[in-house]
């Protein structure tokens, strides 16, 4: 059972390693599109970093959600899906291996790459650690629901518009805790509180979206 | 499915419920005592609320949306929660009828969020002097209109019927698990960020001649939502078993067994 | 139970929007033996493949493995089948050893030795995106070399592949009965091995009303 996690993390690592382009594409997103704010808003520092934190948070969902469409795409149309299917093992492993590929390819960079974008949109010092944390959590949370949408609309030619209005409301209640997490450190209170309910919606998203994408890529992939 | 059909006579209401033929039929007999009840609910909520109920001290006579506002916004959740229950009893039983409940609910469903939310900013415009505030009960109604979009939209991306049934009744499920926790967060978002000059009037504090309205303007609107429900769930079974020998004979008018 | 057929498939039936895709369907597979599944062009034949595999549910009737229901060995039947499909389920950016390698995980035998036999010796490290479609195709047919897989499906395994391919095709599958296995195929074109039974499956008349 484990060995399915593994095997798909491992395969799935190896095949954004190929395609080390693409892999980078949403980190670079992430990046440019964070520069269009200044231009678009204002240079000044000061009102940068009151909305900085936001800001972060919303590029970094944006950049998730690009590349979420990707999951299950290539392996539907190549046929691995179907194998994967009838494969013995419990399809839900599989899932979350690759799912876990997919954060350690894209949430992950973000991550490391958040504090650049911190320097360039003014955000205050406090706010560093409290925006590594909440991203590194909620960036997962976000690979796990998406690929609920994911499994969804593999089939489905065009797909990638109706997933993210498919994920999108549910994404929600991440983007307010991860905001809140960064702000309320910047603000000067305690925030344990918003990282630790991001944890625990981590720890639902983790029992609950591998079973629900595997559920929706039995019941709707092959028709 | 062996082991329910095994279980007779206490399962049996249940494998009746399945056919669309029986659902069409029973139906088709109290459709017309619903809207009845349903138009005599809703005539007598709308006059007593909007003729006879006492002004709003503060707001005036403005506050009598309230009795489109408060019925839509409750059937509009509970219609969430009715659609996504009809999936997942399709999903676990193959229920073909259930999905087609589940299919009528979802754009009732999003035609109530939508009166809900628009009521609300005509509520809000003599009440606020805005059109629009990122209130928490807006917000989550506003949420819920993307969620009932989003199965709308994944419903109608399949070409075949089957795989849409069950992508938007698994797309609802999963909605429903988040409901509560988009809701909670929401409320916390809001008293984080609340401005001061905001405040609703909450239902429990509202003069009893006030709230009777109300209730008679809710209990209005479940039967109404009912009557649609049944409609739309007609409508589907028409075009879903066009085929069918009853369907055939019931569009030619021909006498039914 | 010598006399149990390693396949047996009852009634079944599967419904695609209300409406059947093929009349009902009846078959045994006994060890040792090749089906062959015939029809028309959306009689069905995919379909019936990815029922056998549990990639689809049927609608109604039954599927035995061995004479047990497969939805009580599950994990048994699909370890003991191997289906390649119309898409060789090759990974473009892995080379051909890679794929082999990650399909047939569980396998026995050289993946050199694989390669070396559909004549793909040689291009073990080339990346796939720079193999043609009909050397695709073999990199997945290297798999029946490498499988212990008692039951194989395979599904127009013929495109796509030129003559000796097709030679050593019909080697594998030979060579698999021989040794008790069974496979169940779907092809338009007449096998040059003996002892093929041939199975007709035809369009429902709900496929033709429409």
């Amino acid at each position: 059972m484990a060995s399915g996690f593994s095997a798909y993390l491992r395969r799935d690592l190896l095949l954004a390693y190929r395609r080390r382009g693409e892999a980078a594409s949403p980190l670079i997103f992430f990046v440019m599109v964070s520069t269009l704010i200044p231009l678009g808003i204002t240079p000044e520092s000061a009102r940068l970093a009151e909305i900085a934190p936001g800001i972060i948070w919303v590029m970094a969902l944006l950049a998730t959600l690009l590349s979420t469409d990707s999951l299950f795409a290539s392996d539907y149309q190549d046929g691995s899906l179907e194998q994967l299917l009838i494969s013995p093992q419990l399809l839900a492993m599989p899932v979350l291996g690759k799912v876990t590929a997919h954060w350690m390819v894209t949430g992950l960079p973000l991550t490391l790459a958040s504090p650049l974008l911190g320097l360039m949109l003014a955000l205050p010092a406090a706010g560093y650690v409290p925006m590594m944390a909440s991203l590194a959590i909620g960036t997962a949370c976000l690979s796990l629901v998406g690929s609920v949408g994911a499994a969804l609309t593999v089939s489905l030619r065009k797909g990638g518009l109706l997933l993210s209005l498919l994920v999108m409301p549910l994404y929600m209640p991440v983007i307010i805790f991860g905001s809140a997490t960064v702000q309320s450190a910047i603000d000067g209170f305690a925030w344990s509180g918003p990282l630790a309910i991001l944890g625990a919606m981590l720890a639902a998203a983790i029992a609950l979206c591998p079973l629900a994408a595997a559920g929706a890529l039995r019941l709707t992939s092959i028709n | 499915m062996n082991w329910l059909s095994n279980w007779s006579p206490s399962w049996q209401w249940f494998h009746r419920l399945g056919s669309p033929r029986w659902f069409y039929q029973t139906t088709g007999r109290w459709l017309p005592w619903l809207s009845l009840l349903a138009l005599a609910l809703l005539g007598t909520g709308l006059v007593w609320g909007l003729g006879f109920a006492p002004q709003d001290a503060k707001q005036g006579n403005s506050f009598r949306i309230i009795y489109l506002h408060v019925p839509a916004s409750f059937l509009a959740l509970a219609g969430y929660y009715i659609m996504a229950i009809a999936g997942a009893v399709g999903l676990i039983w193959k229920m073909k009828l259930s999905y087609m409940v589940m299919k009528s609910a979802a754009p009732i469903g999003a035609v109530l969020t939508f009166l809900a939310l628009f009521t609300g900013a005509v509520w809000g415009k003599p009440t606020w002097g805005t059109y629009w505030v990122w209130d928490a009960r807006i917000t989550s109604m506003l949420i819920l209109l993307f969620l009932y979009l989003g199965v709308l939209a994944l419903q109608y991306a399949f070409h075949s019927n089957e795989a849409g049934n069950k992508a938007s009744a698994i797309l609802a499920l999963v909605g429903t698990v988040n409901i509560p926790i988009i809701y909670k967060s929401v409320d916390w978002w809001y008293t984080l960020h609340q401005p001061a000059t905001i405040k609703l009037t909450s239902a429990p504090s509202m003069h009893p001649d006030m709230f009777q309205p109300l209730l008679v303007m809710i209990l209005g609107f479940y039967c109404f939502y009912v009557v649609a429900l049944f409609l739309f769930t007609r409508a589907e079974i028409l075009r879903r078993e066009r085929k069918t020998t009853w369907v055939k004979e019931l569009v030619l008018g021909e006498p039914q067994s | 139970m010598p006399n149990t057929p390693l396949l047996s498939v009852e009634r079944l039936q599967f419904e695609r929007d209300d409406c059947n895709v093929f009349e009902q369907i009846d078959l045994t597979v006994g060890r040792g033996e090749i089906v062959q599944i015939e029809g028309p062009n959306g009689a069905g034949k995919t379909t019936l493949m990815r029922l056998l595999t549990t990639a689809l549910q049927p609608t109604s009737g039954n599927i035995s493995y061995a004479g047990q229901s497969i939805d009580l060995c599950r994990y048994e039947y699909l370890s003991d089948i191997l289906y390649l499909g119309h898409q060789p389920g090759v990974k473009m950016t892995l080379t051909a050893e890679e794929n082999l390698r990650w399909m047939a995980a569980d396998s026995i035998g050289s993946i050199q030795d694989a390669l070396a036999a559909v004549g793909l010796a040689g291009y073990g490290d080339v990346p796939c995106y720079n193999l043609s479609a009909g050397q695709h195709r073999r990199v997945a047919l290297a798999r029946l070399l490498m499988t212990d897989a008692r039951l194989w499906y395979l599904d127009e395994p013929f495109t796509a592949i030129d003559k000796q391919g097709v030679s050593f095709l019909e080697n594998c599958m030979s060579d698999h009965v021989k040794a008790g296995g069974a496979i169940l195929l779907s092809t338009h074109q007449d096998l040059a091995i003996d002892g093929v039974r041939k199975y007709g499956i035809s369009p429902h008349a709900d496929q033709r009303g429409q």
